[in-house]
């Protein structure tokens, strides 16, 4: 291993002891050199192996493939007309080019010359047209085909240009479009294959256990820093953890157990990388029912509840508070923790002016996987201070899917959402929280058709601002975006956005 | 059948909260799974009988090719760690019972008895601490991507999994050996088989282990019938890809298909297990043979 320790044992070695801060600067300075000596000397051929939570049900993101198949498939398997990047811009990928029409209502895009897909057939309009297609036709359940409503038509004036026409301007369309892969319209079978123009094709995937990819030798872009990836699946945090201690992984794309941490943190053999988050844990209430429908009892509960206390309890150090939906890696984000500070005594006088001074019960309904059940435990605590009772139902998360998400028969519930910009859920009066603002649902419709996205984030800023005074649900905290990998490992993604992991940056040093 | 019954739907699995309501009806549709129960059981015995498992509601691949691709895992697993077990329990049970009066017998008996008490988890947590996490002898789990291509990579990767299985299902088995030997211990014909002059291990080996061995091998039938069950908790701890973590990811998602099949495949190996003990029961046991034939 070409790490810090073995630089830095050498280096005190020669020296001899020096003051401590000296030590420390000098170890900042050798680990980042080390870090780019290991780039440099990185295996063209290695294989990486990452660990992960979440393997894909079937490999069609279109056809119900969880999580899991953004992570390993985007822009490694297929890639879009445009990426999302780790730092959360949009970039052009198979589009080499795209204009605009003034009314916004006609985009041009010309498409990356040269480009095949893994089978040999060659990139044509006729695939982009199709692959659009795939995503709002009517056996789609992609969780975007909302957002692609505004499409009309798709033209193909020739192989290599493509015409989408829009009902209404669409300020996000690139940005959608980022979700879109684009794949062969001939293939066939897409739920256990695939055939995508991105660096790496799949060689094999033994279902419940591992996800093989290979570098493919005729991708048209710049060639990938190793040879393979092969995802390894787990199913519990302690089990991944394991993997990674004993070596089994070279890398593991989101830590999901806090108090693994400390065994990773100040081991040299490993680097543990802290990046963006975009998940959010959420003490979403039905505001159409009572008393949640009443601004001041949603008020009151989110100041009853010291959310910097359960952030720490859960994560310690990490992690980030958040005063409403939107994380900070979104254009639209202001800091509103101010909205609702944690203050028991005006909570009470809250409950009291909403009629409720000697409280009320209702039932929590709280997913049976972490964090959940741990986090109704300390509202439960909470809120008993205010003379609010919680009875605590556990359910799975395929019975909130009916339950909650579907029938919206609850009262109040806890969920994590993951997605990067999803305040537009803030302007859907039907989804599960119920919550109607008439004014928040015009700012996000009207913000979608901006005509400069100073408009959009000026919009948006304002719808976020709107649903924080409303209390529309409680914002407990962002997730930490926790990243380990070995110490001869680097060149991953640490944001995850939209739980892609590019692997075609990825460097391993001998050991 | 009783599965569909549990709230929840497969649909479920596959979406994503976003999706609009179209979408969920719509994906209902196309699994079935907006049908009356009974019609979807109709359909589930029609297409058995026509030995076709159907397609994963969630992974949409046949699910009689995951099963075999599964049974690669699980078929080495369970019959390795039975063999283990075997040649664990038989000495040590048959030793702890002729010795009963030794502390060694004394103590194995105590072990053993322990081993039934313990979780199956329990132990190979334990085995992983020691033999993955502290000396990395062997992998802490999973199972290699290239499977039985990489034999010995392979290999590796079930030890601690067998080894778990295996110090479990040999506790008890030891139990039920000590007492068969016991038994024959105390039996006319073994004082008789003495009095005629053979030797104690003699009389033991030709004529107490073929008297021992009826009741233990229909115990041993019933215990492998058990590891395909016991490897449900191993798959789990280990992360191999197996049927029993198929059968418990195909109930959290609601996969019915995948869940029917895999039940009706470890019921056809319990039956078939059931069977071959009742054989090897008849080759060693004459008696058996003998009122067999009366009775046909």
């Amino acid at each position: 291993m070409i790490g810090a320790t073995a630089l830095l044992g050498k280096y005190s070695g020669r020296y001899g002891v020096r003051a401590l801060a000296v030590t420390a600067a000098f170890a900042g300075f050798l680990s980042a050199s080390s870090a780019l000596q290991a780039a440099e000397n990185y295996d063209v051929d290695a294989s990486i192996k990452i660990g992960s939570l979440y393997e894909p049900q079937n490999l069609d993101n279109i056809a119900g493939a969880g999580q899991g198949i953004n992570e390993a498939f985007n822009s490694n398997v297929y890639e879009g007309l445009f990426r999302l990047t780790d730092a959360g811009s949009v970039e052009k990928v198979l589009a080499s080019d795209y204009k605009v029409s003034d009314d916004g209502l006609t985009y041009t895009f010309t498409l990356q010359p040269n480009v095949k897909f893994h089978s040999g057939d060659p990139l044509t309009a006729k695939d982009v047209k199709f692959s659009i297609e795939r995503v709002v036709g009517p056996d789609s359940k992609s969780s975007r085909k909302k957002s692609l409503e505004p499409i009309t038509s798709i033209e193909t004036p020739d192989d290599n240009t493509v015409v989408v026409k829009l009902s209404s301007r669409s300020i996000s369309l690139p940005y959608n479009l980022s979700y879109v892969w684009i794949v062969n319209d001939a293939a066939k079978d897409l739920t256990s294959g695939e055939d995508g123009t991105g660096p790496y094709k799949l060689e094999d995937w033994r279902r419940g256990s591992t996800l093989s990819l290979k570098r493919s030798d005729s991708y048209w872009g710049e060639k990938p820093t190793n040879g393979e990836v092969v995802f390894n699946y787990f199913t519990d945090a302690t089990a991944l953890n394991n993997a990674l201690l004993t070596g089994a992984v070279d890398v593991i794309t989101g830590v999901q157990s806090p108090d693994s941490l400390a065994q990773f943190k100040d081991n040299a053999e490993f680097t543990v990388s802290e990046g963006k988050s975009t998940t959010k844990e959420l003490f979403a209430f039905n505001d159409r029912v009572e008393p949640f429908n009443d601004v001041k009892v949603r008020k009151a509960i989110a100041r009853a509840i010291d959310k910097k206390k359960l952030l720490n309890s859960i994560w310690g150090e990490y992690g980030t508070l958040i005063g409403s939906f939107v994380p900070p890696t979104d254009p639209w984000y202001v800091d509103l923790n101010g909205v609702d500070p944690y203050d028991v005594d005006s909570a009470k006088a809250l409950l009291a002016e909403a009629g409720h001074a000697d409280g009320f019960t209702f039932t929590l309904d709280t997913p049976n996987y972490d964090p959940h059940p741990i986090v109704a435990q300390f509202i439960k605590s909470e809120l008993a201070k205010v003379g609010i009772t919680v009875n605590i139902n556990v359910i799975t998360a395929n019975e909130w899917y009916t339950k909650i998400y579907k029938a919206h028969d609850f009262q109040a519930t806890l969920q994590e959402h993951v997605n990067h910009r999803d305040i537009v859920f803030y302007g859907n009066p039907d989804f599960y929280w119920g919550y109607n603002n008439p004014k928040v649902v015009d700012l996000i419709k009207s913000a979608e058709t901006s005509t400069t996205t100073d408009e959009q984030t000026a919009k948006l800023t304002e719808a976020n601002r709107t649903i924080a005074e409303d209390a529309a649900s409680s914002w407990l905290y962002l997730y930490p975006q926790i990243v380990i990998s070995k110490a001869n490992v680097s060149g991953y993604p640490v944001n995850g956005l939209n739980s892609q992991f590019f692997a075609y940056g990825i460097k391993k040093s001998a050991d | 059948m009783l599965l569909r019954l549990l709230p929840g739907d497969p649909a479920n699995t596959l979406l994503s909260v976003g999706a609009d309501p179209q979408q969920i009806e719509a994906a209902r549709e196309q699994l079935g799974s907006n049908l009356p129960l009974g019609e979807q059981f109709v359909r589930f015995v029609g297409s058995l009988a026509s030995f076709d498992l159907g397609n994963s509601f969630i992974s949409r691949a046949p699910v009689a090719d995951e099963i075999v691709a599964r049974l690669t895992v699980t078929l080495p697993l369970t019959l390795l760690a039975f063999t283990l077990a075997i040649v664990i329990a038989v000495p040590f049970g048959i030793v702890s019972a002729v010795k009963a009066d030794r502390w060694y017998g004394a103590a194995i008996s105590t072990v053993s008895q322990l081993g039934i008490a313990i979780p199956v988890f329990w132990v190979g947590i334990l085995l992983v601490t020691a033999f993955a996490v502290n000396i990395r002898v062997f992998p802490s789990g999973g199972f290699p991507s290239r499977g039985w291509h990489a034999p010995a990579e392979a290999l590796r990767a079930l030890t601690l999994p067998v080894l778990t299985l295996a110090i479990v299902m040999s506790a008890s088995l030891l139990r039920y050996v000590r007492t068969a030997t016991l038994d024959v211990l105390g039996s006319d014909y073994l004082r008789t088989a003495r009095a005629l002059g053979s030797t104690f291990t003699e009389a033991l080996v030709r004529h107490g282990i073929r008297n021992g061995a009826v009741p233990v091998i229909s115990i041993l039938g019933i215990e492998l019938a058990s590891a395909f069950l016991g490897a449900v908790v191993v798959e789990r701890v280990f992360t191999l890809p197996g049927l029993g973590s198929m059968l418990l990811l195909g109930i959290q998602q609601r996969d019915y298909p995948n869940v029917q099949g895999v039940l009706f495949v470890s019921t056809l190996l319990v039956l078939l297990v059931g069977f071959t003990a009742d054989l090897a029961q008849r080759l060693i046991d004459p008696r058996l043979r003998d009122k067999a034939g009366a009775a046909s």
